[in-house]
């Protein structure tokens, strides 16, 4: 699994990369209440806003780590949002994408250099 | 300066606790070009007895619709109000409450609004409703821009019956925001004629029932059209008392339904305040402009309101808001809600059936009238009649006499070629006795 | 992501202490427990007499509705009961101090309600014919003449029905003169990070791209940015003056020069006008539209949530492209232009059907008369000096955002003085409940960390402040003082405790519905 330094992850199965926000995003956010995940087909750019996640109090955007086509949203996260904080980075994943670029996610961070990252804020 | 309760022993003791020397130096950040050393040019204040006197004179100066005979409509009506809603919305924990931000000390607006909410999704036959737009004009406006969102396309077809003020707002705030209007010719009786216009493009489809010349419309085959079309139907109400009769625009197919909720609980006012009432389908409602009041439990399990989904809205999403919307009209939304309360489905149907049935008098008498012609072949309480001449000469001739014998459509749309068009309302308030003095004066002037 | 967390809890801590005694019925004394309208199976009630229909309904054959309307009505004492149980559970500045930054809460006399009642004003119909109108239009040429002359401005366009949406109109006004000067490249809108959600919002709304500016740490705009922001791509900046954090922006002569020299327009947000009305006009400021919010400066009453009136004042530049309609005075009296006609041809178009809120106006109307010039200038400063006493009493032990200085109209306080306490900025509000005060705004300006904005207004006595202060000490003690408890699982004492955000937000119940036809809906329960 490797990780941005905008908080989401990316675990890669041959040339699908499944994207989510990591678990100190979601204890940041605090309960999330709605997902917005992306249509599959839609084409995305490494740093473009893919999925919106929303509080009751806040709404933040969800940046692509990298570019691709979406093949398939988390759907359950519809019906139950709360498995965003419960398992964020596991069930509570938003979206599949096909991979344009295999060096983009050798470029992300692994996850000690997420962790050490985090130290810093 | 009866509002005003600090005098200058508490001011000398205040500024002495903040360590200033006088009230000038509280204002030391004010650039001194831009200061104002004295008061502006205007009157000093004002005892309660000069203010009323000057206000009443006001007043006095204008013709309201209760001191005659009055047909005035097109898109503000005068109802009964019952006497208890105005009442209830003086009280001071409605009147001189803010925005129910802090849920636990403001459950009875909350209440209310949930109430509100639920009356309008009934009324519109929709799903869900907010707490209310600022008048029927702008929820128009929102409604066309909502559709854009929902469909991502960028052209609005409005029918030649929409109010030509909803007309106006819409395509004012919707082509700055880079929609474009297709507005198709003002028509008495021309709904379907938006059908034409409708292609891929198409965000919506905006009608009006009844619209602004009084013709109703079963729209139902429009909004089959419309989403064959991947658009969606926008069904606009003026006067929300028809919602007690007519096939409500749920029923018909609507996916946004948009009124005026003036007639209940708000009186006339010369155009405002008034309450804009909004509802949709509820797979749309992350769309949906303004405020939404929703249910919750507190703390130790007890049911309670809270306003919800606030991500849509502008103080959280900023430029990425569904509208900039903050207020709602909250009071009229109360007095609206107070006065469905006292009706009840019953009551409303009954005083819809009552409206037309007044209406129906109306225009029997006006077709006796020779040289007029009633154009509005299905009507709810409003109707177009063609007069000889300028119908806003008329209507002027008419006020000398007593008599406000309702809007020009010149007033409302100049460009519509409709000069002797003229638009007649009855409510529950018009007597025989006020239709008798029309029909007399209609058949002086005319001959 | 966008990490955007705002520092509050939205569910209830779970296992708070109850209270104590319970009555047989759950009844709790004056204070009535009271069902929604749906619940008390009313559906074929009505509490409104009426006559019989003179003619049946046969014309609209196939036009009425199918289904019978469910709506519960009641009787005419049952109504008023449901009401008046309902309005006691609401706070209301008739009944304490309602220190909610940025909104104003201040008296709302009562003299303004009676007169915007008269038959001559409230039963008046919009579209009736100019000569039966000639009272309301004079009241609003009365009402704009003061506006004008309060602000220092040239024009006023009344119509706009709110505060954003007086900024919509503004900005469509500016985008109306920069498109008829070709000046089509102007794409951006400058606004400080402290602005109202409104500013970008409504900029957005106008299509136009959102660019924030920075601020100073003394809560200004930072000029350089904004130097160095300005380029022949802005169409306007929008500075809210006096800010959000409630300081008068003391470069404003300069904002307003640079941003001409650049050809952008500059906006004023006019929300926090009644700090300086009567000691300062934004004409003179270089503002080029400011919308008026009635509610707030001229007291128009807030009724839980509108209607409000925004009328926005233009500068020279800006006047000839004003909204229709408005009202001119010629020979032969008062009349309205509204459509079409040659005097309104540069008109961008129209923010409402009819002339706006009327309602508002003749409260607002009201007010000045009785406040006068001078009575005016003296409620700012009342309202000046209640906030800087606020500020200096608080600030020994409460957090001051901008210590230095004097503030304008509300107070500004940080959260950095309940650090180690466990206790965050919402709970000390919703211990505030507990004490008989409605809190302060929360949590903005989103510049401040865990902000606490309060503004008092005039309205207040010295004895009201100081209780008001009194207990906000009371309260900081007993934070400080480690009794975390009382402030976490606030508020006690309200009608409810609590509410869950959450669910309410996950799970949207937003309208009464039966599961079934007669069966009332099962009540939510807390995941």
């Amino acid at each position: 699994m490797r990780f941005t330094k905008d908080h989401e992850w990316v675990a890669l199965d041959g040339d699908v990369a499944t994207v989510g926000i990591t678990a100190y995003a979601a204890e940041q956010l605090g309960d999330v209440v709605y997902v917005e995940t992306p249509e599959p087909g839609r084409a995305l750019k490494a740093g473009e806003g893919m999925a919106v996640v929303e509080s009751v109090k806040a709404a933040s955007d969800v940046y692509a780590p990298l570019s691709g086509e979406v093949v398939e949203a988390n759907g359950d996260l519809a019906g139950a949002p709360e498995t965003v904080n419960a398992e964020p980075e596991a069930g509570g994943w938003f979206a599949r994408v096909r991979i344009a670029d295999r060096a983009e996610y050798d470029a992300l961070m692994d996850r000690a250099a997420y962790d050490a990252f985090l130290e810093t804020l | 300066m009866r509002y005003l309760p600090l005098d200058a022993a508490d001011r000398r003791h205040m500024l002495g606790v903040i360590g200033a020397k006088g009230v000038d130096d509280l204002f030391a950040d004010v650039p001194a070009p831009a200061r104002l050393s004295a008061p502006v040019d205007l009157p000093r204040h004002a005892g309660e007895i000069e203010v009323e006197r000057e206000l009443s004179a006001l007043a006095a100066r204008n013709r309201p619709a209760g001191a005659g005979p009055f047909f005035c409509g097109a898109g503000a009506y005068r109802h009964q109000v019952p006497a208890t809603v105005d009442h209830i919305i003086q009280r001071s924990e409605f009147l001189t409450s803010y925005t129910p931000y802090q849920p636990e000390i403001a459950q009875g607006t909350l209440q209310v609004l949930f109430e509100f909410q639920t009356q309008v999704a009934a009324l519109t036959g929709m799903e869900v409703a907010n707490a209310s737009l600022y008048d029927g004009s702008t929820a128009c406006a929102e409604a066309v821009m909502m559709a854009r969102r929902v469909t991502r396309r960028r052209k609005a077809v409005l029918s030649g019956g929409l109010h030509p003020q909803y007309a106006a707002v819409t395509g004012t705030i919707a082509t700055a925001e880079g929609m474009e209007i297709a507005r198709r010719p003002a028509a008495v009786d021309a709904e379907a004629d938006v059908l034409a216009a409708i292609d891929s493009e198409t965000a919506c489809v905006v009608v009006q029932t009844p619209n602004v010349f009084g013709t109703v419309t079963d729209v139902t085959a429009i909004a089959e059209a419309a989403h064959a079309a991947g658009a969606l139907l926008v069904v606009v109400t003026t006067e929300a008392v028809s919602l007690g009769l007519l096939k409500s625009p749920g029923e018909m197919g609507a996916d946004i339904a948009v009124a005026e909720g003036q007639s209940l609980g708000v009186g006339l006012n010369f155009g405002g305040p008034y309450v804009g009432l909004f509802a949709c389908r509820e797979k749309f409602v992350r769309q949906m402009p303004g405020r939404l009041c929703g249910e919750t439990v507190d703390a130790e399990g007890r049911r309670g309101f809270v306003l919800t989904l606030s991500t849509r809205e502008q103080h959280i999403r900023r430029e990425k808001a569904t509208s900039n919307i903050c207020t709602n009209s909250g009071l009229c939304a109360l007095a609206f809600s107070i006065h469905m309360t006292l009706l009840g489905g019953t009551g409303l149907r009954r005083l819809a059936e009552v409206n037309h049935g007044r209406a129906r008098t109306l225009a029997g008498a006006l077709a006796g009238v020779p040289g007029l012609h009633v154009l509005t072949p299905r009507f709810f309480n409003e109707v177009a009649v063609r007069v000889p001449g300028s119908a806003a000469a008329l209507v002027e001739d008419l006020a000398g006499e007593g008599i406000l014998a309702g809007v020009p459509v010149s007033r409302l749309d100049p460009s519509a070629g409709m000069d002797d068009v003229l638009l007649l309302a009855a409510t529950e308030t018009t007597t025989t006795g006020d239709i008798d003095a029309l029909v007399a004066a209609l058949s002086r002037r005319i001959r | 992501m966008s990490l955007n967390s705002v520092g509050r809890p939205t569910r209830p801590v779970s296992d708070v202490p109850g209270q104590g005694f319970a009555s047989l019925t759950g009844g709790r004394g004056l204070l009535q427990d009271e069902a929604l309208i749906f619940d008390r199976n009313s559906w074929d009630g009505t509490g409104v007499d009426l006559p019989a229909p003179e003619s049946g309904a046969d014309d609209l054959a196939g036009l009425v509705r199918v289904e019978p309307l469910r709506l519960p009505g009641l009787s005419e004492p049952e109504t008023v009961r449901h009401y008046v149980r309902l309005s006691q559970k609401n706070h209301a500045i008739d009944l304490a101090l309602y220190p909610l930054g940025s909104c104003t809460m201040k008296h709302n006399p009562r003299l303004n309600e009676k007169l915007a009642r008269l038959p001559g004003f409230a039963d008046l119909h919009p579209l009736a014919p100019v000569s039966a109108v000639q009272g309301a239009l004079d009241l609003m040429d009365r009402l704009a003449h003061w506006l004008k002359t309060l602000t220092g401005m040239p024009a006023v366009a009344l119509s706009p029905k709110a505060g954003a949406h007086g900024e919509l109109c503004g900005l469509l006004a500016i985008r109306a003169a920069h498109a008829a000067a070709g000046q089509t490249r102007r794409r951006l809108v400058l606004t400080p990070t402290s602005a109202h959600g409104t500013n970008p919002a409504t900029a957005a709304f106008v299509g136009y791209e959102v660019v924030e500016i920075g601020q100073t740490a003394d809560g200004r705009v930072d000029l350089a940015d904004l130097a160095a922001k300005l380029s022949d791509e802005v169409a306007a900046i929008m500075v809210t003056n006096p800010n959000t954090c409630g300081l008068f922006e003391r470069d404003i002569l300069e904002i307003s020069r640079l941003t001409h020299a650049a050809g952008a327009y500059f906006y004023c947000d006019g929300a926090n006008f009644n700090a300086i009305v009567g000691r300062v006009r934004p004409g003179d400021l270089g503002v080029d539209a400011m919308h008026i919010n009635l509610h707030k400066t001229f007291s128009t009453p807030h009724g839980g949530g509108g209607p409000g009136s925004g009328p926005v004042v233009l500068s020279e530049a800006l006047a000839p492209f004003a909204p229709t309609p408005w009202v001119v005075h010629g020979a032969e009296g008062f009349r309205l232009v509204e459509e079409t006609e040659a005097e309104a041809s540069q008109a961008f178009g129209r923010m409402t059907a009819f002339h706006g809120q009327m309602g508002m106006y003749v409260r607002a109307y009201a007010y000045m008369l009785s406040h006068g010039a001078d009575g005016l200038r003296q409620a700012a400063e009342d309202a000046v000096l209640n906030a800087n006493y606020i500020k200096a009493r608080l600030s020994g032990v409460m957090s001051a955002a901008f210590p230095d200085g004097p503030c304008m109209h509300e107070a500004l306080f940080d959260d950095h003085w309940l650090e180690g306490t466990g206790i965050t900025t919402l709970d000390f509000a919703k211990a505030m409940i507990d004490e008989g005060f409605h809190p302060m705004t929360m949590y903005f300006p989103l510049v401040v960390h865990g902000a606490m904005l309060i503004e008092p207004t005039e309205s207040e006595s010295l004895a009201e402040l100081d209780r008001f202060c009194d207990a906000l000490l009371a309260l900081a003690g007993a934070a400080l003082a480690g009794d975390a408890e009382r402030f976490t699982s606030a508020p006690h004492l309200a009608p409810l405790r609590r509410l869950d955000e959450t669910l309410a937000a996950r799970k949207p119940r937003l309208t009464w519905r039966p599961q079934e036809p007669g069966v009332a809906p099962a009540p939510l329960a807390a995941e």
